[in-house]
């Protein structure tokens, strides 16, 4: 006992959500076994959770500096967009794409992260604006231009090649976008702990200031992240563009909530300063149980699963009360 | 007077198993100045929240005015006339000067209206009891810290204290502001109330108090009349350890400067500052708090870079115009506020050390390498002694003292050429203040160019081996502290 309970401590943002996960997972097991606990269930929502999955790896960075991200769905929006009509311009609405231009296509993803993290870390930088209203306003901007651009309809007719091969999986069963997330969850592992970089931003997180008079390049440092999240959001729209197998200027847009809840529920404090991959992770491979369990229930209409979401968010925030609370004093 | 106004014998008092207060007495007279001091940690401030019904007692007795108190609450405290002023005193930043004071009034009269007359009549009599001049429709948080204190003063007064108890009030005050302080203590005096003043600085302990008592581990160690106490036995009593404070005199100063400054000047802070600095030296820098002795040390650290003016590192000039940059040229700087400035409070003891080397502590292919991390780690915290059983505890797990190691430390991984420190030993104990003197002697001696900005005048004295004194934003005069007195040093600094 006293050993789980070490174990606990230790790293308590990864254990609450195990235990729920665990608790989940017999719940499941009573009631839809036959259905939840298939092979092709996995593999599906192993399929699924890397789009907002992505998102989330990224906005924590922001997190962490005790920013947010809210553009990631434009910019998740906007790669897809770009994309397609890359596509459309090189080889015609009907044309076949060879499968090597994928490289160009992840090339525009990145740069488009490139130039939207560049627009929001200069803003939040240089021009002071707090980070909240900064990102608002570039999503609304990149939401506006997608919708312009595409007249606010779906863009459907392209070269269907790239969505086919990322929307299937690799040796028979393993989702190519899960192996997408996990380069990039790899990535953002050797980032923060492996690098300098990971101590520098939880430094800067818990006090910009005390930052700047220990000689951190500050600026450097927030563009970075904002850059680096909007890398991810950016693939993460590259990766809907494969589900869906179309572009459309509001897509996911509830994704930006979602990635807010999975960070907080992955223990990252809003305040900055503090957050562990380990824990983003599992918040999103649990709500991606939770969600397709609840499919499972033909009673019950997936309108609920938002509702049961909010509940586990503030289920762990309880769990984390009861479990920080310090000893009575007098 | 043989009756004492207050008579707690015996506290004690436990949180968790942490003994705070292990077995304390205090006794104060009426109408008396009685100093308790002590290091951080001791229980000054866990007695005075007993006194004030803040906390309750685990065991002793107390006693106000002859009667035995059982249990006592904040308001019992109130009514009985125990005015506590803390060192945030506890006043509402964003009301004006007479709604502060009149509120309590006010809100007791349970009117649904305010008449802004009476709050206006309350707050004047409230400041003419101590001859406060201040502008009565002024915000709260526009004041000074000397002034927002008088406010407090002021509505302290206002209920009939009888004992008023102030909670380190010197702490963020100028010279000229804790003399005043003084002059009004000694007039409450003289209307019969008792002050009970907690400090931990010697000096204002003789000034001004009766008598004393000094605490230390939670238990009482001393009280007396004031008279029979001397320097020595005061750091005795405060910290059980004789310290013998060494006066500092250079040894290998170089032969040229390591870092000059050249009419430095930055708008409306200060202007053609001039001084050079040799390796092995300790220059004192002092003045007022709005003299620009800050705003200096800021400009030659690149945080308020200078508007014209150079600044010389080895005879060459260089640009700094951020902390980059003077890190680059090896300069650091200790901040004048440890807590917002100067630490990650909240991260560990580890991350704080090496944060200012960190690029330095890569592997060839741009890794992180954290076994060179850990050791540069264990190395700083051996050298500076920082009491600590893992470093990577917070650092919100030290003491003042041991937090400003951390601070030294961090420069020091730096391998600097020059440390500027501004105010290194404020709201440090005494132990951890001969400590960290003696480091920064040490330091000089090995070649390291120390510049202490400070207007602690012992502490300048005994540390530096020149001082110059800011005035106006203009070197006034300069010293050799060999032969100079501290008054010699406030005649200028006025």
């Amino acid at each position: 006992m006293n050993k789980a309970k070490s174990i606990y401590r230790k790293n308590p943002e990864v254990s609450r959500l195990l235990i729920i996960m665990l608790l989940w997972l017999i719940f499941m097991m009573f009631t839809q076994a036959e259905k939840f606990f298939t092979g092709r269930n996995f593999l599906t929502m192993a399929g699924q959770f890397p789009e907002y999955g992505l998102m989330a790896l990224g906005g924590m960075l922001c997190m962490i500096t005790g920013g947010i991200d809210l553009a990631v769905v434009g910019t998740a929006n906007m790669a897809s967009i770009l994309s397609v009509y890359t596509m459309i311009h090189f080889f015609g609405e009907d044309g076949t794409m060879p499968m090597a231009f994928s490289v160009v296509i992840f090339l525009i993803a990145v740069l488009t992260g490139v130039v939207v993290g560049s627009i929001n870390a200069f803003l939040i930088s240089k021009l002071g604006v707090p980070p909240i209203l900064a990102t608002l306003g570039v999503n609304e901007f990149l939401t506006g231009l997608c919708i312009v651009v595409t007249n606010g309809s779906a863009v459907s007719s392209f070269p269907k090649q790239y969505c086919d091969f990322f929307s299937g999986n690799f040796l028979g069963f393993i989702p190519r976008r899960l192996i997408v997330f996990i380069v990039v969850a790899i990535i953002i592992w050797l980032m923060l702990e492996k690098s300098t970089y990971g101590t520098k931003l939880r430094l800067y997180g818990t006090n910009a200031h005390v930052a700047k008079f220990s000689g951190i390049n500050t600026t450097a440092l927030l563009f970075r992240t904002y850059i680096t999240s909007s890398i991810c959001a950016a693939l993460g729209g590259l990766m809907m563009l494969a589900t869906y197998s179309s572009a459309r200027a509001d897509y996911g847009s509830n994704y930006t909530m979602q990635a807010i809840l999975l960070i907080v529920l992955g223990g990252v404090s809003p305040n900055g300063g503090k957050g562990k991959i380990s824990g983003v992770i599992t918040a999103i491979v649990l709500l991606k149980m939770i969600e397709s369990g609840i499919n499972r229930f033909r009673s019950v209409s997936t309108y609920y699963v938002t509702l049961i979401w909010g509940a586990v968010l503030i289920l762990a925030l309880v769990i984390d009360y009861f479990s920080q609370k310090p000893k009575k004093t007098k | 007077m043989s009756q004492s106004l207050l008579k707690a014998e015996h506290v004690k008092i436990s949180f968790g198993n942490v003994h705070a207060l292990r077995d304390v007495s205090l006794e104060i007279l009426p109408g008396e100045i009685h100093c308790l001091a002590g290091e951080n940690g001791c229980g000054k401030s866990t007695i005075i929240k007993i006194i004030s019904g803040v906390y309750q007692r685990d065991g002793g007795t107390i006693e106000f005015d002859g009667k035995k108190l059982e249990k006592i609450s904040p308001i019992d405290a109130i009514n009985m006339g125990i005015q506590v002023i803390y060192q945030d005193f506890a006043l509402f930043p964003n009301l004006t000067v007479a709604e502060n004071l009149a509120l309590n009034t006010e809100l007791a009269s349970r009117k649904k209206t305010v008449s802004w007359k009476n709050v206006r009549k309350i707050a004047e009599e409230a400041v003419a009891k101590i001859n406060f001049d201040v502008d009565l429709d002024e915000k709260v948080e526009k004041l000074s810290v000397a002034q927002k204190q008088m406010v407090a003063i002021s509505r302290a007064l206002m209920s009939n204290a009888r004992l008023i108890i102030m909670d380190e009030p010197t702490t963020a005050l100028t010279k000229k502001e804790v003399n005043s302080l003084f002059k009004i203590i000694l007039k409450l005096k003289e209307q019969g109330i008792a002050i009970l003043f907690i400090s931990h600085k010697l000096n204002e302990v003789f000034e001004i108090s009766d008598r004393f008592t000094i605490f230390r581990n939670g238990e009482m160690v001393a009280t007396g009349s004031t008279k029979d106490l001397d320097d020595k036995k005061f750091t005795y009593y405060m910290t059980g350890r004789e310290f013998n404070d060494q006066i500092f005199v250079p040894e290998n100063m170089s032969e040229k400067p390591v870092f000059e400054l050249k009419n430095l000047t930055l708008e409306g802070a200060f202007e053609a500052i001039n001084f050079s600095l040799r390796r092995g030296e300790i220059l004192g820098i002092t003045g007022l708090l709005d003299s620009g002795r800050t705003e200096l040390a800021l400009s030659m650290f690149g945080l308020k870079p200078a508007d014209s003016g150079e600044i010389l590192k080895e005879g060459t000039p260089i640009k700094i115009t951020n902390p980059r940059d003077a890190i680059e040229h090896k300069i650091g700087y200790v901040p004048e506020d440890r807590l917002s400035e100067g630490l990650f409070l909240t991260q560990s003891i580890g991350d704080n050390i090496i944060i200012s080397e960190i690029d330095k502590l890569k592997k060839k292919n741009g890794q992180f390498d954290l076994k060179k991390r850990d050791e540069e780690i264990k190395r700083w915290v051996a050298e500076l002694e920082i009491k600590t059983k893992n470093p990577d505890n917070p650092a919100t797990t030290l003491s003042g003292g041991n937090q400003q190691r951390i601070v030294l430390a961090k420069w020091l991984a730096c391998n600097l050429d020059v440390l500027i420190l501004n105010g290194p030993t404020v709201g440090v104990d005494i132990g951890s203040k001969h400590d960290i003197h003696m480091v920064l002697q040490k330091l000089a001696k090995q070649g390291l160019g120390v510049i202490i900005i400070s207007d602690d005048l012992p502490e300048v004295i005994q540390n530096c081996n020149r001082v110059l004194v800011i005035k106006n934003g203009k070197i006034r005069s300069e010293y050799d502290t060999q032969k100079v007195s501290e008054q010699m040093i406030i005649d200028d600094m006025m």
